[in-house]
């Protein structure tokens, strides 16, 4: 494959037939983990969903979610979740979803006492709603959840950091889930196996602060991922079966449930 | 400048006034650096990730960084260096650590490597020291 760069007179140089390297699995697990790179957004997802055939994502949308959390840990997987909303909606060029998303995701963040600047950001996605802008939605969309987090970040509560990304990535698994087992596609199967990435992130769950750690909610998602790491380590290049799909699909869908659910922390 | 590049910039230096562990000058120059490499792929429709990783090249060492990417779409790693580095190159491996075949850019202390993985999961992007001494670097990265 070749790529173009029409921006910049480059050359590019392609190593195929150059000498293939190979690197030891003690320098891979020296390599840099880190949430703002390791932790693909929902946009990235989706998109890599979009490419073999039209998906219906106005049919993923969910109800609207409460706004009268009180526990710190559920406003943060929640916000994550909504944020993944928001793409789902830009994906489905749907301009009033995105600005209640949009409306929404500034209440939680609010809840958590994050920046008074997501004011700006919500204005700039309704103006981009308004317009039809879609790729500069999603940007937005990016750099309001990295706000939130750099925020938190500021504030002493960088723990809640990885509950947002957590949330952000089940809500968009259980999407793109949902969406392929409606039309039930190889290429698109694919996109589901990352038990690498699930394993990061419980890896960060286990470096938060126990008392965050012991909470209930915490504890019961954190609990769930071995499990569906298990379900998202097929192997290389094999796609899933709608079978392997469809458990995924639950198993994401129960954890959301509980994210969601009024009773589920205290 | 077109919107969305501008939009990028926007992000770049929100982002750079925000970041809780602050970015020194030259991290934020070698940022700068991997943004314009990057921004020349937003014209054939990649978007640029508003994340990114700074870190130091030095000689005979990778710098590693784990990233998590999906079969179907097209990625560039675009990374930019300061002085005393001179020259550096991008490669990526797979999880088994083999290197994967990328179309590479090489443009002394600039330098992008492009692939579209037929496997979803985890993958290394190295980013190397080909000439000049050990000095800092940034990496962002695109995809469609």
């Amino acid at each position: 494959m070749r790529f173009c760069a029409t921006g910049l007179t480059m050359v590019i140089l392609g190593v195929a037939g150059a000498e293939t390297k190979r690197l030891a699995p003690d320098q891979l697990a020296k390599a840099v983990r880190t949430d703002s790179i390791s932790i693909p957004t929902p946009g990235e997802l989706f998109a890599a969903l979009e490419k073999p055939g039209k998906t219906d994502w106005a049919s993923q949308y969910r109800g609207p979610m409460t706004m009268t959390y009180r526990n710190r840990a559920q406003i943060a997987l929640n916000l994550g979740g909504l944020i993944a909303d928001g793409f789902i909606a830009v994906e489905a060029k749907d301009g009033q979803q995105v600005k209640n998303i949009g409306s929404d995701i500034i209440k939680l963040a609010r809840a958590l006492g994050v920046s008074e600047n997501l004011l700006s950001r919500s204005n700039s996605i309704n103006e981009f709603a308004e317009n039809d802008e879609w790729d500069t939605l999603q940007e937005e969309l990016e750099a309001t959840q990295n706000e939130v987090k750099a925020s938190m970040k500021s504030h002493a509560d960088q723990d809640l950091v990885i509950l947002v990304s957590l949330g952000g990535w089940i809500r968009g698994t259980q999407v793109v889930s949902g969406a392929i087992m409606q039309n039930y596609d190889e290429r698109s199967a694919k996109v589901l196996r990352q038990p690498a990435l699930v394993r990061f992130m419980q890896s960060k769950i286990n470096e938060i602060s126990p008392e965050l750690r012991a909470e209930p909610l915490v504890k019961d998602v954190s609990d769930q991922l071995p499990r569906i790491e298990k379900l998202v380590s097929f192997p290389a290049g094999k796609a899933p079966s709608v079978e392997d799909v469809r458990k995924v699909n639950e198993a994401v869908g129960k954890v959301l449930e509980e994210i969601q659910s009024k009773a589920a922390a205290k | 400048m077109n919107r969305r590049l501008s939009g990028v910039l926007a992000v770049f230096i929100f982002a750079a006034n925000l970041s809780v562990r602050a970015d020194t000058d030259v991290e934020v120059e070698a940022r700068k650096t991997a943004l314009d490499v990057a921004g020349a792929f937003t014209n054939d429709g990649f978007k640029v990730r508003d994340g990114h990783w700074c870190g130091t090249v030095k000689p005979h060492n990778h710098s590693l960084i784990a990233v998590n990417l999906y079969s179907g779409n097209q990625y560039w790693f675009s990374a930019g260096a300061t002085e005393p580095a001179k020259k550096i190159t991008v490669s990526v491996y797979d999880e088994s650590g083999k290197q994967v075949v990328t179309d590479d850019y090489n443009a002394g202390e600039k330098a992008a490597a492009g692939f579209a993985p037929t496997s979803s999961g985890q993958y290394f992007v190295s980013v190397d020291l080909l000439e000049g001494s050990e000095g800092s670097f940034c990496l962002v990265y695109s995809y469609k």
